[in-house]
């Protein structure tokens, strides 16, 4: 086979293997509607699969869910619109960022708290540690200056 | 002096075990909703069975229980004798919202095992039930006089739900 004929039968083959993906139906009719869901949806919790957020999940509620979210898009509605909608329904629990608000404070405090009691208590510890002597007697301190001498 | 110290580690320990503890006895399923204490929202809805339609309007001034079911949610058919046992009882008129299911299926279903619905609505698309933020079948909501949403079962109704929860605010909302 000439190398005419090889690359020939190499790009046919190429070509096979592309075209069920030239077929492939576009994923969305608006990709900006779109990644704007995939934005939103990241953020929220399936509440179906509660591990997953709503942008992974193919639940089925999670489907009807997008399908809204995508609706609410194409009618100009804001992401914290969207959110509202969301959160009127299914509570707080739907958000993977709770808000800031009283019965959450110890959600989002409660690290920096801890964190700060740690460090106040190493600092404690730290400072009421005796600082380490040097407890030797001349003639250990005399061998030991000795030792240092010899190696170097 | 220095045993002091040693207390803190063991009140952070306790103080994370009860937090723990706290967390690992909520069920994840039950998710506080929103909607307890507001409005019942509104629609309009096919009937199943009969010609006509149904809003949540035309239940003003009773106390009413709604129940998101559908032939297809295997908890339903658990829950089904609990809601055809209370059904005979005439307590309260008890609502069926049809969620996501095909009409014949749903029907047949209602005859093989019983029907303790006064009437049921069709969402056929999920619409209605993404309104109410019904994230499993079955829910069930316990409605007052008024069309607010006074209870919210997640999941099937026990008789044990029905004796300690359901039927004594039934109760105290028909005064």
């Amino acid at each position: 086979m000439s190398a005419k004929h090889f690359f020939l039968a190499l790009s046919v083959a190429l070509a096979a293997t592309a075209a069920p993906a030239k077929d492939a139906a576009p994923l969305a009719e608006d990709p900006a509607v779109e990644a704007r869901l995939v934005h939103i949806s990241e953020e929220l919790r399936c509440l179906v699969c509660q591990n997953e957020s709503l942008a992974g999940s193919r639940a089925d509620l999670a489907l009807d869910l997008k399908r809204e979210i995508r609706t609410m898009i194409k009618a100009g509605k804001s992401d914290q619109e969207i959110r509202d909608f969301l959160v009127n329904r299914y509570g707080d629990f739907v958000l993977y960022r709770p808000p800031v608000k009283p019965t959450t404070w110890l959600l989002w405090g409660g690290p920096f708290v801890l964190m700060a009691g740690g460090v106040i208590a190493l600092i404690a510890f730290l400072r009421r540690r005796k600082p380490a002597e040097a407890n030797l007697t001349p003639e250990e301190q005399r061998r030991a200056d000795a030792l240092i001498k010899g190696d170097s | 002096m220095k045993k002091r110290y040693l207390l803190i580690p063991l009140a952070l320990f306790i103080v994370l075990a009860v937090f723990l503890a706290i967390g690992l006895n909520r069920d994840p399923r039950e998710v506080p909703s929103p909607l307890v204490g507001k409005p019942a929202p509104a629609f309009n809805l096919p009937q199943l069975q009969k010609e006509g339609s149904f809003s949540p309007k035309d239940m003003t001034g009773k106390v009413w229980l709604l129940n998101v079911w559908a032939s297809w949610c295997v908890s339903c058919r658990v829950e089904h004798p609990v809601l055809v046992d209370l059904a005979k009882r005439k307590i309260a008129p008890i609502v069926g919202l049809d969620y996501k299911d095909q009409r014949p299926e749903a029907l047949n279903w209602l005859a093989r095992h019983g029907d303790p619905y006064d009437l049921s609505a069709v969402d056929a698309d999920g619409r209605v039930g993404i309104d109410y933020g019904v994230y499993g079948v079955p829910e069930t909501y316990v409605i007052d006089k008024a069309g607010v949403i006074r209870f919210k079962q997640i999941g099937p109704v026990t008789p044990e739900v029905l004796d300690k929860k359901i039927l004594p605010l039934i109760a105290e909302l028909q005064k």
